[in-house]
Formats: C-alpha cells, structure tokens, sequence
C-alpha cells in the first residue's frame, strides 16, 4: 500500500515531510540513518521549544544513543524493528525507567520510575527513539495543559491559543515537527480533543487494547494509552506496535495486537456512516459544517451515511464528572509524602503524620487535581454514593446501550472531535465548566470503553484546524481507521 | 465481677485475618516471606509506585476457595473493591480487598465440643506493611521517628468473620484453636499466632440472660494468642457487665487489648469512625472461578480435622484429649502409619501425643516406620519406658535409627533370665511385702518395681516387672 502523505494545509510546516512509516521503511532499508532522522527533529526542537514548550525533558543524549543503536543494528544486517529510526515523544505521564516521570505536577519531584512502561518497552524493542517526556494537564486533568506546574504548552499553528489537554505536549511536538509520533493518554478526550486543535491523528483505542502498565493512574477505568500521527497510517502503525495482551495489566483484552495497517486504503464503499445528532447539538457552525462537509465526502467515496440518536450520550458529560474524580480521588491518595515524590512538613514542620499527609498535597497538587480529589471524595462518600457514583454508573450502562443500538444500523458513527478551534491562553481558565465543555464530544466514547480517532479538517480560510471524530463499536479499530484513511484522502 | 455473672451471657463474633501460605505476595509476584531484612521483599506494585497495576495471584484465589470448602461455604463470583484511608503503612493509601461479593459466603465451623459455629463470610485482601514508632514508649504520639517495612504489604490474607454464635471465652478459643486446625489442614497458613500470621479480632458484647436482642459490642484488637483471646474476651465481658450494671451504656469501639496490664482501653470510637469511601476496584476484574476449577480444588482437598480425629479415634481408642493434640499437631498421621506398621497403639500414642509433640519446635518427627520400630522396642521389652523416650529424643534431635541409638546409649533391657532373678532377689529380701502382694493388695506392687529398678539401675522395664511378679504370685 502507499501511505497517505503527511498531513497538508499545517501553518506550522516544521514537519519533516516524512511520515513514520517511510522513515522506518527508509531506515530498515539503510536508505537514512536513524541519527539523520533524530537530527531534525532536534533541530526544530531547538528553533522552537522555547516558544511552544511542549516538552518536560528533552532526552537529547539517550535519544542519540539510541539512534546510533538503531543505526548499528542496520549496520550489522539486523532488523531494529517496525518504528526504526522514527523519533517519539512521550506523555510525561508514562513511566520511563530512571527518567523523571511528572505529570507535570510538583507533588512527584524527584521520583524517577524504577521500571519502564510496557508501552515504552515496546516502542523500544521496535526500534522507536524517546525524544522527550512532553508537558500535560496536571496528572491529565484539564483540556488546555494550562493546568501544568511547569507552564503552558502552546499551539504550534498559532501560539497565542492553547494546544488542547491534557496531552497538550504531545500533539503540540507531532504538529511542530520536534517528533515523528507521540504517545498521549486519553480518559475523556485527552488524546482526540487536541490532536484536533493542533491539526494532526490522534486515537483512543479499545478499553483493554493497550496496557496501562505504567501509566499513572487519572481514573481507571477510562485511561487509554494511544497515538498522535501525522497521518492516519502513522497511527496504525504505532497502535499496531503497543496493543496487545499485557500480563502486567489485569484489564488488558486477552487479544492478540491487530493488524491495521493492512487493508487502510480499502476505502468506504458500502459502509454505513451515522452522523451522531446529539454530539452535533451545541456545537460551533464551523465545527458541525465541517462535519456536514466529512460526511458529503464519505458519501461521495460510496459510503451510506445518516444521522442517527444516542440519546444516553448528552448525560455522558455529568457522569464523567462523577466517575473520573471518584477512581481520581483514590488514585492520587498515594502521593503523601511517605515513599516519594515531594513532602512537605508544612510551616513549622508536622505535629504528626497526618499533619505532613496535608501539607504534602496542599503543597504538592495544583488547583484543578485539588478540585477534582474533593469533587470525587464527595461523589464516594457513605450516603451520597448511590446519587452520585452509583447513578453515574447507571448513566454509563445505558450510554452503552445506546451505542449498541447505534452499532445495530452503522458500522461506525461521525461527529465533530471538539465544540471549536484551539482557543486562547487563559480564555477558559476561570471557568471549569466552560473548560469541562470541550470534551463533550469525546467523553461518551470513554464511558463505553469504544476506540475513536480524530482526522484534521482544515476548513477552507480558516488558519486553525478542527478534527473529525470517527467512532467505532469495541474492536472495531480496523474499520475505523479505514474510514479516517478515507476522510485524510478526502480533506481540504 | 466476672464473665459468667449470673444472669448475663457473653455474645462473641471473632474476625480471623489468616496470612496465605502462597509463594508470592496476591498482587505481584514477590516473595511472600516472614522475618526477612526490611524492605527487600517489594517491587513496584506492593509499594504503590505510581503507573503500576495489580495482577491477582490465582494460587491465593485457590487457597482462599480451599478455606471456603472446608467451612462449608458457598464459593460465589466476586469482586474486589477499594477501602480508602490514609496511613503509612498502606503504598497505595487504600487497601484492596473484597466488600459486598466475598467469595465465600454462608457457612460453619463444627467444635470438636460439638456444636456449629456460623461462618459469616470469608474473603480475601492484601495485608498492609508494617510500622514500628521508633523512641517514646513505642507508641506513635510520643515517637521520634517511624520505620515502615513493605515486605508484608500485599501479602494475601483471608479474612474469616464468623457470626456472633459464641457465648463464652473458652467457646471462642475452642473456635479459633479449629480454624486453626483447619488452616493448616488446607494448607492455606502456617496458623503461627505469635509471627502473626494468624490474627484475631474479637467483636464482644453483652447482654442478660434470655434477651434475643444483641448488646452494643466493642471490637478488641491486638489479641496475639489464644491466652490473650481468653483473657480480652473475659475482662471485656466482666467491664460491660458492670458498666452495665451500674445503669451505664456500652460504647460502640474499638478497644485494644494491653497484655501486660490485663484490660482493654479505649481506641476510637466507631460512631467517628473514617468513612471508607469504598468502590469496585477498577484496575481487577471478577474472580468467577469455573465448575472446572472448583472441581479440582474440591478433589484436591486434604481430610480435615474433624474427619480426622474420628479416624484416630478409631484406630486408637485413645483418649479424646489426646486426640485432638494429635490432630492439630498433624501428628495423627504418624500415629496411624505406625500402628498400620504393628505398633501397639497405645503407646504409639503416648509417645506421639508427650514426646514427640513436645519436640515439634526444635525437632524432627521420625519416619513413621521408623517410629513404629521404636514403639514395638518398648512394648516388646527391648527397651524400657524411660529408655524409649531417651532414645526417641535422640530421634528428634539428630534423627537415626533407634536400635542403633540405644545401642549406642548401651540400653539393652534386660534379658528375662536377668529380670528373673532380680525379681527373685528383691522377693527374698522383702518376704513380708511379698506375703501382702500376694494376698492381693496390688497397690505393693509399685514397691517391688522400684526396688527392682533400683537393682537395676533403671534397666528393667516396669511393665515387665509387673508382669513377673503376677506370674508369680499366680495374680
């Protein structure tokens, strides 16, 4: 098959006009070396990082280290593996063994895992290069990684505005050109919401497709690892390498990787396409329009494509308020100042050891993540549980339901990945509901445990991209990304 | 004031948190070892290290449904949730551990006084590491410092709750000295009270006598032995009676037992107690074990205690206290082996129940062919009383075989023809003790032995003696 090029229309235009899987191709073939590859992308690193900061670390040295092994391996008549040679950037909420690890939060300073995420395992027994440890939302709570103790990231195709969150750094490096594919965590839209405002492919998979072994923890039983591309084959690839059964992760789907990238380009004809009406409800008229315009081009390309109802999801958007700070309120209570990261004895120092628990978070947590333990305390506690978490709970039921249903008439479902274009820096800052608004068209698709990818739509005259979420039932990766190759080839 | 003041009965239900004999701990795959240097036993998950997941242990799953069977529970699907609090001594700052779908539920435990005990539940959790206050009086207000070991954190345990069926301190013993038994028979502990690997909580209250209701209970925490379990529950039965008594009321609590002053004190008090904010563990998912997997443990399962006391029984005739010595020593299979092998099972059983379980700490219970060997020595002549229980602690101190240990001690019994004319001997030289042997006061007996003994130096077999000075005496 012949990859799609490189997404098109970016302001930016730093990317190496190279997708990943021509680097992997040209490196395996000893057509371009590896440390060649790495050299770019540092030097756009080092025109514009100081302006964009997309990064915590920038791993300069081991990165070349281990471009020269890949190069050597070459070399030696070895193969390095699917991702040689292509440069990635990593969520800095993804533990790196002996690397600073910091959800962008003060709380974890200091802390540098003993162990590597299986996801990091992976992208390094294929041959991938870790370019950088990319700045969040504080442990991914937020939608403009405006919530970061080390300062915003900014969006590379106009730096007034934010880049989206929490995974803000990684799709901000993948649209700057600083890597070849980035890895982002996503619990509500925190991969597909500003993969969108920076113009480049970002994709949730299946709940259990890939491991969450060493991903710090936000809420459980919505994380997913997934990937930021330049292209929609980009994505496949790099999902096709970190999916897979993980023993080390007891909610990993006892199913062999999938084979994605084969079959990409087999097009839409025949395909049933639903525009989710509820999702279309509320947001900008350029954003729907250009969900209208996705849709008229998937039926050109010989796809079936009606609106259809999920009633549930409009409630999609309360529930995860409950259900995210509740597994957050849990998750984050081991950070207490006993074993790592920050403590603090307070003013004075600590009469006890609660007394050193307080000043420890006090210190140690941001505003949002303070806010969210306490919304989620609440939503637990004995006698509001059933009205909260429980009544959540119920929500997701029926959120499910309602897909199915959907997926009964459609094999995969439309809509807008966000409510608009990157706003500016501050703009929703002091409003946490106005900020909680942005992933109403991801969150749903969390709640089901379903796979989403987001494809950039450059509307005509516009400088800002949007993104065009396409949704599939659990599994259905494939056709997914058969129907995003479709719309990538089709956009403006 | 005691416990069984007239007019009031004594209402206890005990939680019986029981460490899992599993090689690993539940979560991950470090050891589960007692008395190791600190914090060498951990990795990522039982520290809590941020990113890392719990995969669970199927061993402990296994032990737990094992636990399950042998007190007659249902084995049910469930799941795990989290218990949230914050304390040092817990990585994660919640605790995992199953809530409202145990997996053993509804079952009972039979005293060997007869009588079932309910078995509320049974269900599995991690244990939390362990904390000791350094300076003061080892207490956490007045310490300097606190040291925390995480080598037991995420050690599986199995929490046992029976329900309140248990009306006196000696009937909780008798219960926890069972599950012990029963502990050890599945193979699911060591049933080490003292290294904690078993531990009690007793949930005690009061009320008068012929009441149906339930009196307020307080939970009694710190009991490290079944001597302690008496005494707490006895001292704490006594308090309520008079608190009561004195037109007081008993205060919902947890107290703590303090061995060396012999009473309960105040801890905190349940109507303040943390709310635990508990919720289904999001990074597990269901324990559903098949009818496959069921099957097999079910098929696997040891002969219990209760099974086995009545089977020693049988064999034995012996006495019901030794009995139970035997079983819960696990000694009763020793017993049976050497009595199949020809020993006399009385003795076997003597020697069984005082010298070799008295040994079991420092010594190692012979092969039981062997041990019948040594059995039918002493009741065959070959060795006397004393000299069979020498030779037997050579056994268990440094092994071998016991002819040729008694061989090295030079115990060689006498031959009868020697025994015969010591006999001869002490007859004629007590001619008017001999005259009220023979005119049937047996009681003169014990005289002859011992004069014989005496001429002996030991070397005579008691019984042997008795034996010939009957024959002789026609008696």
């Amino acid at each position: 098959m012949t990859p799609p090029a490189p997404g098109s229309g970016s302001a930016a235009g730093a990317r190496p006009g190279r997708s990943a899987v021509e680097t992997a191709d040209a490196v395996r073939a000893g057509r371009l070396t590896a440390a060649a590859v790495l050299e770019e992308h540092l030097a756009a690193i080092e025109a514009r990082e100081s302006e964009l900061h997309a990064f915590n670390l920038v791993l300069a040295d081991r990165a070349r280290a281990e471009a020269a092994a890949v190069d050597e391996s070459v070399a030696a008549g070895r193969d390095p593996g699917r991702l040689a040679g292509v440069t990635v950037a990593l969520k800095d909420n993804l533990c790196t063994r002996g690397v600073e690890t910091t959800c962008s939060s003060r709380i974890l300073e200091g802390w540098k895992p003993p162990y590597d995420a299986t996801v990091v395992t992976r992208l390094r027994q294929e041959g991938a290069v870790v370019v950088g440890k990319t700045n969040l939302d504080e442990f991914a709570m937020g939608s403009s990684t405006e919530n970061s103790a080390f300062g915003p990231t900014r969006n590379p195709h106009d730096p007034t505005r934010v880049p989206g969150g929490s995974s803000g750094g990684s799709a901000a490096a993948v649209a700057a050109g600083f890597a070849g594919l980035a890895l982002g965590s996503d619990t509500g839209g925190s991969i597909r919401q500003p993969a969108a405002l920076c113009g480049v492919v970002g994709l949730k998979p299946t709940y259990g497709l890939v491991s969450r072994y060493g991903l710090i923890a936000f809420a459980s039983s919505l994380d997913q690892i997934g990937p930021f591309a330049g292209t929609v084959a980009d994505a496949a690839l790099l999902l096709e390498v970190i999916a897979g059964h993980d023993a080390m992760d007891s909610t990993s789907l006892d199913a062999p990787a999938p084979s994605l990238l084969e079959g990409l380009d087999g097009g839409v004809e025949g395909l049933r396409i639903g525009v989710v009406s509820e999702l279309m409800d509320g947001v900008e008229p350029a954003a729907a329009a250009a969900v209208e315009a996705a849709a008229h081009a998937l039926s050109a390309a010989g796809a079936k494509v009606d609106r259809v109802s999920v009633p549930a999801a409009v409630y999609g958007l309360s529930a995860y308020y409950l259900i995210a700070p509740a597994e957050a309120s849990s998750n984050l209570a081991r950070y207490d100042g006993v074993r790592y990261g920050l403590r603090s004895e307070g003013p004075g120092g600590s009469a006890d050891v609660a007394a050193m628990f307080a000043a420890t978070r006090a210190a140690g947590f941001g505003d949002e993540v303070k806010r969210r333990i306490m919304l989620g305390t609440y939503a637990l506690s004995a006698g509001y549980y059933d009205a909260y978490y429980g009544q959540a709970q119920r929500v997701r039921t029926l959120i499910i339901r309602d897909f199915d249903a959907a997926y009964r008439s459609f094999d995969i479902l439309l809509s807008p990945t966000t409510p608009g274009p990157a706003f500016e820096l501050d703009a929703k800052t002091s409003d946490p509901m106005a900020m909680y608004l942005s992933d109403v068209c991801t969150i749903p698709t969390n709640l089901a445990g379903h796979p989403a990818v987001t494809v950039p739509w450059w509307p005509e005259g516009s400088g800002l991209p949007l993104g065009i979420q396409v949704l599939a039932p659990a599994l259905g990766e494939a056709v997914m990304l058969r129907a995003a190759a479709a719309l990538e080839a089709a956009a403006p | 004031m005691t416990a069984d003041t007239p007019g009031w009965e004594t209402v206890v239900g005990l939680e019986v948190h029981c460490e899992l004999r599993t090689a690993t701990k539940l979560f991950c795959g470090c050891p589960n070892r007692f008395g190791q240097e600190p914090n060498t036993q951990i990795c990522p998950v039982c520290t809590g290290q941020p990113g890392s997941l719990p995969v669970l242990n199927r061993m402990a799953v296994e032990m737990a449904m094992r636990i399950g069977l042998a007190l007659h529970c249902r084995i049910e699907p469930s799941i795990f949730h989290r218990k949230n609090y914050f304390y040092p001594d817990m990585p994660k700052d919640y605790q995992v551990s199953q809530y409202d779908q145990p997996i053993n539920i509804d079952g009972w435990l039979e005293l060997p006084s007869g009588g079932r005990i309910g078995i509320e539940r049974a269900h599995l959790e991690e244990d939390t590491g362990k904390i000791t206050h350094v300076g003061g009086a080892g207490r956490i207000h007045d310490a300097s410092h606190s040291l925390i070991d995480y080598n037991r954190a995420g050690v599986p345990l199995v929490e046992i709750v029976s329900r309140p069926d248990i009306r006196s301190a000696a009937q909780a013993r008798d219960y926890v000295a069972e599950l012990r038994s029963i502990l050890v028979a599945t193979g699911a502990s060591d049933g080490k009270m003292e290294e904690g690997s078993l531990r009690v909580d007793a949930n005690v209250s009061v009320r008068p006598r012929g009441s149906t209701e339930f009196g307020t209970r307080a939970e009694i925490k710190n009991v490290n032995s079944l001597r302690s379990l008496v005494r707490a529950i006895e001292y704490e039965a006594a308090r309520q009676i008079g608190v009561l008594s004195d037109g007081g009321r008993v205060t919902l609590e947890t107290r703590h037992w303090d061995e060396a002053g012999g009473r309960t004190t105040s801890g905190r008090t349940k109507e303040q107690s943390e709310d635990y904010r508990y919720f289904p563990e999001p990074d597990l998912v269901p324990v559903a074990p098949d009818a496959a997997w069921l099957g097999r443990v079910e098929a696997a399962m040891p002969v219990l205690p209760a099974a086995r006391r009545s089977r020693l029984a049988q064999a034995t005739g012996a006495p019901g206290e030794d009995i139970a010595v035997l079983v819960e020593t696990g000694l009763d299979e020793l017993v049976l082996a050497a009595v199949a092998a020809g020993a006399d099972a009385r003795t076997a059983v003597n020697r069984a129940t005082n010298e070799v379980a008295g040994a079991l700490e420092t010594g190692t219970p012979p092969p039981p062919a062997t041990f019948a060997r040594l059995v039918k020595m002493e009741t065959e002549g070959a060795l006397t009383a004393t000299q069979a229980k020498t030779v037997l602690a050579d056994m268990l101190r440094d092994g071998g075989e016991p002819e040729e240990l008694a061989r090295q001690r030079g115990f060689e019994a006498l031959a009868s023809d020697a025994l015969a004319d010591a006999v001869s001997a002490v007859i004629e030289a007590n001619p008017a003790e001999w005259e009220r042997f023979k005119a049937g006061e047996a009681k003169v007996a014990g005289f002859f032995v011992g004069q014989v003994m005496k001429a002996t130096r030991g070397n005579a077999d008691g019984g042997a003696v008795t034996a010939e000075l009957r024959r002789r005496a026609g008696i």
